[in-house]
């Protein structure tokens, strides 16, 4: 069954992996790369991993991909002008590609744990009654803490970098200034004038 | 019995789809930026793949870094994706040299 269930996660992320590269349709890319990441969500469920898995679905299905969405849907893009030329780069995409699975694959199925690895390995494996969530947390909050907060610094260094390159300040726009609508008095606003027949006001 | 190797394996295979999706649409940028999110993908699966096999707990740890990277680098890649079709009017990222001295 378990097996079952990863042949079916491999191959269905391996098929929207794909498809994230070939569809011709940008918002297609999106929705396969969506799947893909649900798929390998289902894969870190398999490992045992469930913490990583939903934060998989939260962050990047929730977040990432529908950012994606927006940016496509948001720019009016000719996408069918973007694809010519691209059958001249396959033979050398083949080429690279097949050296680094070839050497990937090599190095995967050679592996060995070192020694120290193994000598590490008896004493592993999560405290008695403890959650992998728990497992994770016990481990981020304590010895990974300056790491943790850290990445909390770059998420927000990423966030103000994404609004100053993507603000603009528009020309020509009437912006609210409350300090001039304060300042404004009776005596500098409101007059009494004569009209004269047939002749209108001067303002 | 699905082992280490079959899980290194899958995260390998889905590395190269990232690698060949760059190679495959050079010219539009968004393609290029979901291909990066396959390969930084790839590299969690390994992580987690062997911090499940090796027991500990680290992998996992650093999968959820490589996680913050990704969004702060696809939340950056699409300011900078945006401020370019603004000026250019295409994301057509092939001519992105014009500013080389």
């Amino acid at each position: 069954m378990a097996a079952f269930a990863f042949y079916l996660f491999a191959g269905l992320l391996l098929t929207s992996g794909l498809m994230v590269i070939t569809t011709r349709n940008p918002v297609h890319s999106v929705l396969w790369l969506i799947l893909a990441f649900f798929n390998a969500a289902g894969l870190f469920i398999l490992l045992g991993a469930e913490f990583l898995a939903m934060l998989l679905v939260i962050v990047y299905v929730g977040a990432v991909a529908v950012l994606f969405l927006f940016v496509v849907m948001m720019l009016d893009i000719d996408f069918k002008a973007l694809q010519r030329g691209a059958l001249k780069n396959l033979p050398l995409g083949l080429a690279v590609s097949g050296i680094i699975l070839t050497e990937v694959l090599l190095v995967a199925t050679g592996w060995q744990p070192g020694q120290g690895v193994i000598a590490h390995e008896a004493l592993a494996g999560p405290p008695e009654g403890m959650t992998n969530t728990q497992w994770i947390g016990s481990q981020l909050y304590t010895r990974y803490f300056f790491v943790f907060s850290m990445s909390g610094l770059l998420l927000l260094a990423s966030m103000i970098g994404a609004i100053v390159l993507t603000h603009r300040r528009r020309i020509g726009n009437r912006r609210q200034d409350i300090g001039t609508q304060v300042a404004r008095t009776p005596a500098g606003t409101l007059g009494v004038g004569k009209a004269g027949l047939g002749q209108g006001v001067e303002l | 019995m699905i082992g280490l190797t079959h899980y290194l394996a899958v995260s390998a295979a889905l590395f190269v789809l990232g690698v060949f999706g760059i190679f495959l649409n050079r010219r539009n940028i968004i393609i290029i930026l979901m291909s990066l999110e396959l390969i930084l993908l790839a590299v969690n699966i390994n992580l987690v793949a062997f911090s499940a096999f090796l027991h500990q707990v680290h992998g996992q740890i650093f999968a959820m870094f490589v996680l913050t990277v990704a969004a702060g680098e696809a939340a950056i890649g699409l300011a900078i994706l945006v401020i370019y079709f603004r000026g250019r009017g295409t994301v057509a990222v092939d001519q992105a040299d014009l500013m080389k001295g």
